[in-house]
């Protein structure tokens, strides 16, 4: 084959792979000059990928929910995959800050990409709102004025968990959880509240999918009930195979495990399971409804609370905003009006706690099956009122 | 006791998966001289494409039997457009033209089916329902599908020793892997041969990746990890020795597996569960290359050299 | 006089160009730390090159070698000590302890194998940097300060530290081009082309292959360092293979006959990433296609090109052409 069939090839290939690339040009919509600029970082790749897709698509419901603006001025999203690398999510932040001059930055699923990225964001002086990750770590000793939470602290739920399970006199308890930070505040949230023994402690790492060991280890050690905290596609394929091997009768305690973001994949093998939440779909207040109703017309599956609480945060900065007249330059107002905390939330009632993390309710949610065939989680009964993190009074913030 | 066979069992089961990526790799090595980085997405390409038709054709089997073709005509593409270019090129040349090849073709492939992880379908039994477990010992049910891997495992192999070693095809492609000159000399068409060892391997790859998407996650960076462990398979058992690779990734599958699951048991009377957890996985990775450098030192062409004489 | 100018003639242009560019519009802190990295990669880059190129040595695990630079960095900080006296010395002193140990061992092999075994080794660096959960492990950690000179925060200021890169870099390839040249250089080069009669002229290859590769482990210890300054971030991630992969990739690209190449190789990597990520989502897929084609067309790296275009242009025109025919 002669060098220029050679050449012609390889130039018909590049053009295709060219268009191909520039197909999908990124889409950030065109500077309009006063647009306020929000970096969203989320994992959008990987086995949590679909918490990523929850709580960007959360965030982009809520700023859809407001017009596109935020405290009266437009805003554009420059979304972020992290990868789950956090070297990859400290340079695409810091191009973001740096290159892009972002205003704000949201998101955050996993907590050790939030650790990875809170310095660069806070000592830029840029705001940081957390919509799902909280450990204890940033609620206490390392607070920030920059950092403000719309989720919860990490220990929160598993706490809820834990109350829950002490108050149906479950004795003793399997533990089982991935290998980080958030895995660890899980046992300790669960442990603190939860009195009973506790028959085994398994971290099992992060990338893990088979869980046969682990199964087995359950069936033999025979406890009232096993905790677990497994997001994402841990979750899915934990709750399979618990199911296949018939562990179903061994009530299923979990935080974050069985949500509307894994349950699409689970389906049937995850009902009936418990799990602890700040919100669930069925929540009975007009702003939820509303929001439930027009996520699922846009993005055609039920939100999960990575959803919710990434929608809240859109509101969240809408009103702190609207309270600095769209001023986003004065920080100082804007960390006022952030604590003043007044937005309406899906939840209901809510305000922010001294350290930025918010003090709500908490709920014990069971799964089940809607009458259109989709799996979601309802509320059973609340289990801590108006809870604050522990962590708060080591917070100097000054 | 009945952890150690479930480990050891899956530990079989990797090696098996590990064996049919490099023996593809080590013939193309062998034979054409060819350091293929890119063989890692071949193995992607198949679990992708074994997802996405056995989702449309509603049947895992049917989706993972389909994957071949493609496999093989991916492989035959990739040939045509730009391996065949490399073949008389220096090693570092080969390494960077196959390390675009995977940054073009894992790229596509995020382009075509996003980040995400794929869904895929539970491969169905006989009867047609879920494949379900089979009891090997009292009270341990281990997954027949993995027990169909590891008969995969026991057939292919044969199958390959007996094309190697006992057809004309086979004995072409061992002359070609000795002296290719020489075959050349004597009137083979050395190009149609060489197109023929790197398709095949390709489809052997593919075949891999299909047999995998049940039981590991089908993303796109799925083919990095193995194509490294693939590369100590080879170094360890021999380059171009088949043999040598089945050997070789038995062990590494073993080791990597079995490590993984007993390293942090056993650290657990020295630690706590969380820094035990840690520092097994630490050393359960490192394992694989630290015996993979102890058998080099001692035997430096590994344990079945091919004996390349070009 | 001219013949080494020319030889080095786009390696220099490139560095006068890089000093030139603050003032040409890559003045604002964005750019500056994008060409900071760049110059960074490239001299650990440059230090591969030596063994690759001049020795004949393909490391799979020259990655670690940084690595453990930004660690030794990463560990001071945590000890709350950011004097770069005490620091850079470490760092530079650890990488090279590292290769000395490694190369020892590495260097009784070739081939395959030698390669299989920096990867090794590599791989081993990387998990036990994982597994010291005290300075982040897997998460990575953010430094608390860039380090001080004599309790002088000149590396805070980015025009300054790009300065100092640059300097660091042209030492580092002048200092490696000389080497090349020197007497030790030929009786390595020599034992890259027939290590046999190397032997058989009297010279052992074994001790200055090692000496070359402790010296890179050095200068690999030395950007590490440096990154870790640059980024103010270390993660276990930055010792992985396909980092050193990376780096082999910015040899080659460059063309591993000459030093030069890999600074040209390394910009070109960094540069091309940042302004194609920008402009495409799916930027591999051109990416990609542009690094097979740089191997199909420039079989002597982006260093020989120059010598290509002037061939393809001799080959274009049809006077020249029958001239030289």
């Amino acid at each position: 084959m002669n060098r220029r069939s050679f050449l012609t090839k390889t130039a018909a290939t590049a053009t295709v792979a060219a268009t191909g690339g520039f197909a999908f040009a990124p889409s950030v919509a065109q500077a309009q000059g006063q647009a306020v600029k929000v970096a969203f970082v989320g994992t959008l790749s990987g086995p949590g990928a679909a918490l990523g897709t929850h709580l960007r698509d959360g965030w982009l419901a809520g700023v859809k929910r407001l017009n596109n603006q935020l405290g009266g001025r437009a805003v554009e999203t420059l979304v972020i995959d992290d990868e789950l690398k956090p070297d990859v999510a400290v340079s695409k932040v810091r191009a973001a800050l740096e290159r892009d001059k972002v205003d704000f930055v949201v998101g955050v699923v996993f907590s050790n990409m939030l650790q990875a990225i809170v310095r660069p964001v806070t000592e830029s002086n840029t705001f940081l709102i957390t919509a799902n990750a909280g450990p204890s770590t940033l609620a206490g000793k390392g607070c920030s004025p920059f950092l403000f939470s719309s989720a919860y602290q990490n220990d929160q739920p598993h706490a809820t968990m834990g109350q829950a399970a002490q108050d149906l006199g479950y004795k003793r308890v399997f533990i089982l959880v991935p290998n980080y930070q958030a895995g660890k505040d899980a046992v300790a949230g669960f442990r603190s509240r939860y009195k009973g023994e506790v028959v085994d402690e398994i971290y099992v790492p992060l990338s893990q999918l088979d869980f046969s060991t682990e199964v087995t280890k359950i069936a033999a050690a025979k406890p009232d009930a096993i905790f677990t905290f497994m997001p994402g596609a841990l979750g899915v394929n934990l709750v399979r195979q618990y199911r296949q091997a018939g562990l179903a009768n061994i009530p299923f305690l979990s935080t974050f495990t069985v949500d509307e973001s894994t349950l699409p994949a689970q389906g049937e093998s995850a009902l009936d399971f418990y799990t602890a939440a700040t919100w669930a779909p069925n929540f009975d207040n007009p702003h939820s409804r509303r929001f439930v109703q027009e996520f699922e017309a846009a993005y055609g599956y039920v939100p999960s609370n990575f959803a919710a609480h990434a929608y809240d945060a859109a509101h969240m900065l809408d009103a702190a905003i609207r309270r600095t007249n769209g001023d986003v330059a004065d920080k100082a107002a804007l960390r006022t009006a952030l604590e003043a905390g007044d937005f309406p939330s899906v939840r209901g009632a809510l305000r922010l706690g001294p350290n930025h993390f918010p003090i709500q309710d908490f709920w014990l949610c069971k799964v089940a099956k809607r009458a259109d065939g989709k799996f979601q989680t309802e509320t059973v009964r609340k289990v801590l009122s108006a809870d604050a993190d522990g962590y708060a009074a080591a917070c100097k913030m000054g | 006791m009945s952890m150690l066979l479930v480990q050891a069992l899956n530990g079989l089961q990797f090696g098996v998966l590990l064996f049919l990526v490099a023996a593809g790799l080590s013939l193309v090595f062998g034979v054409m001289d060819l350091i293929n980085l890119a063989h890692g997405v071949q193995y992607m390409l198949g679990a992708y494409v074994a997802a996405t038709l056995g989702v449309w054709t509603g049947s895992f089997w049917l989706g993972a039997l389909l994957s071949l073709p493609v496999a093989l005509l991916v492989g035959l593409a990739l040939e045509w457009l730009v391996f065949r270019h490399l073949y008389r090129r220096d090693h570092l040349s080969q390494v960077l033209a196959t390390f675009g090849v995977i940054l073009t073709v894992e790229e596509a492939t995020r382009a075509l089916w996003g980040s995400a992880p794929q869904t895929v379908l539970e491969p169905s039994g006989l009867t047609g329902g879920a494949m379900g477990g089979v009891e090997i010992i009292a009270g341990l049910i281990y997954p027949t599908y993995r027990l169909v891997i590891i008969g995969v495992g026991i057939v292919v192999p044969l199958l390959l020793w007996f094309l190697v070693e006992r057809t004309r095809a086979g004995m072409l492609v061992r002359a070609g892997a000795t002296h290719p000159a020489m075959v050349s000399a004597l009137g083979v068409d050395i190009r149609r041969l060489f197109t023929v060892v790197f398709a095949f391997g390709a489809m052997l790859a593919g075949f891999a990746g299909a047999l995998a998407s049940p039981i590991f996650p089908v993303a796109p960076g799925m083919g990095d990890t193995v194509l490294i462990l693939c590369f100590v398979v080879i170094v360890i058992g021999g380059v171009g020795s088949i043999r040598g690779a089945f050997i070789a990734a038995l062990l590494v599958g073993l080791l990597d597996t079995v490590g993984r699951a007993m390293l942090p048991d056993l650290l657990r009377l020295l630690l706590d569960p969380s820094s035990a957890r840690q520092t097994g996985a630490a050393l359960a990775s490192m394992l694989v290359y630290i015996v993979m450098a102890a058998i080099l030192f001692f035997r430096p062409a590994g344990l079945f050299p091919g004996g390349r004489s070009a | 006089m001219t013949a080494p100018l020319r030889k080095h003639g786009l390696a220099l242009v490139t560095l006068l160009a890089l000093a030139a560019a603050p003032f040409l519009g890559f003045g604002d802190g964005f750019a500056l730390s994008l060409l900071s990295r760049a110059m960074i990669l490239g001299m650990a880059a440059v230090s591969l090159s030596l063994l690759v190129g001049g020795a004949g040595l393909v490391s799979l695990g020259h990655a670690a070698t940084m690595g453990i630079g930004a660690y030794a960095v990463v560990a001071f900080d945590a000890a709350g000590v950011n004097e770069g006296l005490i620091v850079f010395p470490a760092a530079i002193a650890a990488a090279a302890a590292y290769a000395l140990v490694t190369g020892a061992v590495s260097l009784r092999t070739s081939g395959v194998h030698f390669i299989m075994i920096t990867l090794a080794f590599g791989q081993m660096a990387f998990f036990t940097t994982s597994s010291f959960s005290s300075l982040g492990g897997d998460d990575g950690y953010t430094l608390y300060a860039r380090t001080e000179w004599l309790g002088m925060r000149i590396m805070d200021n980015r025009l300054t530290f790009h300065f100092l890169c640059l300097g660091l870099l042209a030492l580092v390839w002048a200092g490696g081009s000389l080497l090349l040249g020197s007497r030790f250089g030929r009786v390595l080069r020599a034992a890259r082309e027939n290590p046999q009669r190397v032997l058989a002229v009297g010279f052992q290859p074994y001790p200055y292959r090692l000496v070359a590769y402790v010296m890179a482990g050095a200068v690999g210890g030395l950007s590490g360092a440096l990154l870790a300054n640059a980024t103010e971030f270390v993660s276990p991630a930055l010792l992985s293979w396909t980092r050193s992969g990376e780096l082999l990739f910015m040899v080659i690209l460059g063309g591993v006959g000459q030093l030069g190449g890999a600074i040209l190789g390394a910009l070109a990597i960094v540069l091309l990433e940042e302004t194609l990520s920008h402009l495409l989502v799916y930027w591999r897929l051109v990416f990609g296609p542009l690094l097979v084609l740089s191997v199909l067309f420039l079989p002597d790296g982006l260093i020989g090109a120059p010598l290509r275009l002037r061939a393809a242009f001799r080959f274009a025109s049809p006077k020249r052409r029958n001239a030289d025919a």
